[in-house]
């Protein structure tokens, strides 16, 4: 070391400090919290003096000066939210143009979807095996003929341009993470290959996909995929922005499951082939369920980010929610200065419950997960 | 694409656009441009709203990521709500709200709002008084060009005359003034370099002036809020990670607290920041492309849609925008983590 | 990365090529086995082609698919409409998403020389004008100098109004999207001065304003937009039948056959009706069909007179005048081929 390390120390003591002010109970608290020092209490103010210029008026035009009831013409001069707009176009917003009588079958296939999920991802639930199977496998395909319909079983037909509102963002969101979480673990199985060729080509995947921007995938699955394949396959409308979504989300699922590939000791494969278990069999039964468990929380974090993606579809003309309020908002029947700013409220608050939601779990799931592996 | 009549070939980028766009940085003519000038107005315009969205969204995150961490509860809480309100919307529906809700119920042209110096606001956008380069004004880009080398020069002389003796020589100090002295003086003597027009209003629009258009105004504001928040968040767990142990270390070693920031914390912290903070960056060029909602002429607007609808060159067009994009991404990823390179830890 | 795009394309026209192959079976035969025609319309324009809350289709353009299904089912119902875009429109067609396009779509060279398709006729000439505010206190097209308008993405009238502003040494501020909600938006708020479409098109969108009373349309027409059905190149066959539908409907207004009176006129003795309504002649099975297609189409359907004031003509919201559109021999350019 240099030996004219004295230059670089100070050559002064700091002045002394007052000792801290001795208080207890709210009084310290608010002397340690908000007024610390000049600073401090200036911050407080400042902070507390936004929130007093912002809360009145949020009040005012989300609950005083709001239209709660009535039809079109209550709203036509109204300086709060028209909260009359969302629950006449409710049933629109959640179902889009599904046949009314026919709405049991999709919320039968949400609500069985979330439950999938829960267990698929709860660590603390037995049987995970089976959600997956039922997940990945049963799900889909029963989700398809309850939702299109079959003749066969008396369940009417229902063409995919009648399908809309949330309804089609929490089924863009459902076989998103149905289709990605696999396709994402075979590609980032494939990155690790020792096989060149498919390292590379997994590689190439990824990191284009990951290189280019969502809006752009969209577009190639919309314009391309019916051009590039058979005509006689006529993919539908709302399944290629279902691809184009699985195949964006298993880029970045991929990489997650990487990082959770990454960080098992190779120990654990070495343990698994020296007792005797053929490569598959370790990987699906010691490599995959650690290393999957562990990336959990970066996996309902991807899951976050393409929740809010789905939004995207709406410029490819899909009625997704955020696509169906657009499409209400365009109504001539409804004019009203606030009928924009009301539908955006509405569909923000949508968007921020479930996004949050998630987060906060997967922060849970972290923390637990961070505490080791509960048995 | 011969089976089904679609045109092949690029031979649609040197044939006449015909059609105009709102907002050109270099000049673009329906009746004279090509497809190909229509794909640069594009690209530039993408380069500017991505640029300008990662300094805003850089600067707010910043300033929200050192709030979250504050000690006052206020002001934690404030910056907490941001981040949480501000992620866990979708990008899309914000910079919809941001055109839809709030620019443009604002006033017509002539009913106009004026700001103070002459701006003027109302629903086409932010008219600003706009400098314009006055003939003439090479002496002043010399004076600048000057002024930029003397200072920088100034500050590496600065940094090594300190790095050598401990001492902070205000060396850098004199190289600003001087920086700052040249261009002044070059003004005086050759008169003003810029001379500043006025917005006016003329039949239907202001002219004259720096025009911001409203979509150009919701794009930057929705993405730079909303990667931010995002920003804000990695700075957080940066300068956490940045053990407290250090801190009192310098401050017991008599450090400053700007010194302790500028000298301790910071550079470790950049270190955790810098790569997700470039992921950020590309999101944000990324996530520009939703400028096609609202009518914002970048790239994939004008190219993927207006060039695309006109020429039917649907899979060329598609994918030379995919390579563009790929190629902003390899070229941030590569430039990112040369800087990175240079700001890890150098271990013996 | 040039060398990765280019490996992708050459993959990706292999596989188009080979997607190609499928075509060569005829159009009327998939469409017969699928039971169901296909068919390109509008999203949402009232008068051509817009659903009601329930998905029922109606509009010219809509009809104008049905005669189509009609002449090859005798069933109006057997049609999927496909709501596009201006920007999937072509895609669509090319692929071989839909059947034909009908979606107030301008005859062009460009389009059909270019872009693979072939139009069979004209349903609707028009061209394009101007809509502006009354307020505004303008009243030519000529006065809108340095104004913000409001035009469409990828439509013919982006080029026209970049033409006509040239032309008249005029300038203005173009502000654009693809989809024609969010443009009627834009300029009910006033975000720009005019908006520009096809006159016909301004009339429908004006019922979407908030008050249709504060706007006028200006009277100068600025193009030709001949609006017409068009069918992918390469089925000769498919084409005459598209082509027809459309023609057998003018011809029987000019006849003076409609859907009350065709069973009557089944007796009539004039010839060219004997020929039109299958009577005599083999004029349905030398394009496949049957020799009552056409009867189908006016029995079911209607006349091109039926058809226009149903959708877009006194007994509509539109109160659109035939105009141009009016037959020929009654002051109009519509003329169709003799069914022969």
């Amino acid at each position: 070391m240099n030996a004219d390390v004295s230059r670089f120390v100070a050559r002064d003591m700091a002045p002394a400090r007052s000792p801290p002010v001795a208080a207890a109970g709210l009084w310290r608290w608010l002397r340690h919290n908000l007024f610390q020092n000049a600073a401090s209490t200036f911050l407080t103010l400042t902070g507390l003096g936004f929130i007093a210029l912002l809360a009145p008026p949020l009040w005012r035009f989300l609950v005083s000066d709001a239209v709660w009831h009535g039809g079109p013409s209550a709203c036509v001069a109204a300086s709060g939210a028209c909260w009359t707009f969302i629950a006449q176009k409710l049933p629109f917003l959640t179902y889009g143009s599904y046949p009314e009588a026919q709405r049991w079958r999709v919320d039968v296939v949400v609500l069985a979807g979330f439950a999938l999920i829960v267990w698929l991802l709860s660590p603390r639930l037995a049987h995970r095996n089976l959600a997956a199977g039922l997940f990945f496998v049963a799900f889909p395909v029963a989700a398809l003929v309850l939702l299109h319909g079959a003749p066969a079983l008396g369940l009417a037909t229902i063409d995919t341009s009648l399908w809309g509102g949330i309804f089609v963002t929490l089924l863009l969101g459902l076989s998103g993470i149905v289709f990605s979480l696999p396709l994402g673990t075979a590609l980032a199985l494939a990155r690790r290959s020792k096989l060149p060729l498919i390292r590379f080509a997994a590689a190439l995947f990824i990191e284009t996909v990951r290189g280019v921007p969502f809006i752009t995938v969209l577009f190639l699955a919309n314009f391309m995929l019916p051009l590039f394949v058979p005509v006689t396959w006529e993919p539908d409308r709302l399944l290629r922005p279902m691809i184009g979504t699985a195949l964006f989300g298993a880029a970045y699922m991929a990489e997650v499951v990487r990082g959770g590939l990454q960080a098992l000791p190779r120990g654990q494969t070495e343990a698994a082939r020296a007792l005797g278990l053929s490569p598959w069999a370790s990987l699906r039964r010691v490599v995959l369920p650690q290393a999957l468990t562990i990336v959990i929380p970066g996996i309902v974090n991807s899951f976050i980010g393409l929740f809010k993606d789905t939004t995207l579809v709406s410029i490819v003309g899909i009625f997704d929610f955020l696509g169906a309020a657009e499409a209400a908002r365009a109504d001539p029947k409804w004019q009203g200065p606030s009928i924009a700013t009301t539908g955006y409220i509405f569909a923000a608050l949508f968007y921020f419950c479930c996004c949050y939601a998630m987060s906060r779990w997967s922060q849970g799931l972290e923390r637990r997960l961070r505490h080791g592996p509960e048995t | 694409m011969l089976a089904r009549h679609m045109p092949l070939g690029f031979g649609f980028w040197h044939q006449t656009a015909g059609f105009d766009i709102e907002q050109a940085l270099i000049p673009f003519a329906a009746s004279s441009s090509t497809y190909g000038t229509a794909f640069f107005v594009g690209l530039l315009n993408t380069l500017l709203v991505a640029a300008l969205g990662i300094v805003l969204a850089t600067l707010l995150g910043f300033l929200i990521g050192i709030a979250r961490l504050s000690g006052n509860f206020v002001v934690a809480r404030l910056s907490a709500a941001y981040v949480e309100m501000f992620r866990n919307i979708p990008l899309l529906l914000q910079l919809l709200f941001w055109y839809n809700a709030i620019l443009r119920p604002l006033p017509a042209p002539r009913q106009s709002l004026h700001l103070p110096r002459g701006a003027v606001l109302n629903n086409r956008g932010i008219m600003l008084p706009g400098p314009h380069a006055a003939a003439g004004s090479w002496p002043m880009a010399l004076a600048l060009v000057l002024a930029i080398a003397l200072g920088a020069g100034f500050l590496m002389a600065a940094r090594r005359s300190r790095k050598l003796t401990g001492y902070a020589r205000g060396l850098g100090w004199w190289g600003l003034a001087l920086a700052l002295a040249l261009p002044l003086a070059t003004a005086l003597a050759f008169g003003p370099p810029l001379h500043v027009t006025m917005p006016q209003l003329q039949g239907f629009n202001y002219v004259h002036g720096l025009s911001i258009y409203p979509e150009l105004l919701a794009l930057l504001l929705g993405l730079s809020l909303y990667t931010a928040a995002f920003i804000a968040e990695i700075v957080r767990a940066g300068i956490q990670s940045v053990a407290r142990g250090q801190r009192e270390a310098a401050a017991a070693l008599g450090l400053p607290p700007v010194q302790i920031l500028r000298w301790v914390v910071v550079p470790q912290a950049l270190r955790v920041i810098i790569p997700p903070l470039t992921n950020q960056y590309l999101n944000l060029t990324k996530n520009s492309t939703l400028a096609v909602a609202i009518g914002y002429p970048d790239l994939a607007q004008v190219f993927m849609g207006t060039v695309l609808n006109q020429t039917g060159a649907a899979v060329q067009i598609v994918f030379i925008t995919m390579g563009v994009y790929l190629a902003i991404s390899l070229v941030t990823a590569l430039a990112m983590n040369l800087w990175n390179r240079r700001m890890a830890l150098h271990e013996r | 990365m040039t060398t990765r795009i280019s490996l992708a394309l050459v993959t990706l026209t292999a596989m188009a090529t080979l997607a190609g192959v499928a075509h060569a079976t005829s159009t009327l035969d998939t469409v017969k086995q699928r039971g169901m025609l296909q068919c390109g319309v509008e999203t949402s324009l009232p008068g051509f082609g817009i659903p009601d809350d329930k998905g029922n289709w109606t509009g010219l353009d809509v009809d104008t698919c049905r005669a189509v299904a009609t002449a090859v089912f005798g069933d109006p119902t057997k049609v999927k409409f496909v709501p596009l875009t201006p920007k999937d429109r072509f895609t669509a067609l090319q692929s071989g998403e839909i059947d034909m396009l009908s979606r107030d779509t301008t005859w062009t060279q460009s389009r059909q020389s270019a872009q693979g398709l072939l139009f069979t006729g004209v349903n609707y000439y028009d061209g394009q004008g101007f809509m502006v505010r009354k307020s505004l206190g303008v009243t030519s097209a000529l006065k809108l100098n340095g104004a913000s308008i409001c035009v469409q993405q990828g439509s013919t009238s982006e080029q026209n109004l970049a033409d006509y502003f040239q032309t008249h040494h005029m300038t203005f501020k173009p502000v654009n999207f693809d989809n024609a909600d969010a443009i009627i938006k834009a300029y009910d708020s006033g975000r720009c001065d005019a908006l520009t479409t096809d006159a016909s098109g301004l009339a429908s969108e004006r019922l979407k304003l908030g008050n249709p009373a504060d706007h006028i349309i200006l009277p100068e027409i600025i193009s030709k937009e001949p609006l017409g059905p068009s069918v992918r190149k390469g089925d000769d066959q498919w084409f005459d039948i598209v082509q027809w539908s459309l023609f057998a409907m003018i011809d029987a207004e000019e006849l003076g056959v409609t859907q009350a009176n065709v069973d009557t006129m089944m007796k009539s003795t004039n010839p060219a009706i004997k020929r039109l309504l299958g009577v005599e002649g083999d004029y349905g099975k030398t394009m496949g069909l049957t020799n009552d297609w056409a009867y189908n189409i006016i029995k079911k359907v209607g006349n091109y007179g039926e058809v226009f004031e149903r959708n877009v003509g006194s007994g509509s919201p539109l109160k659109l005048k035939r105009g141009l559109n009016q037959l020929w021999n009654k002051g109009g350019i519509l003329y169709a081929p003799p069914l022969d």
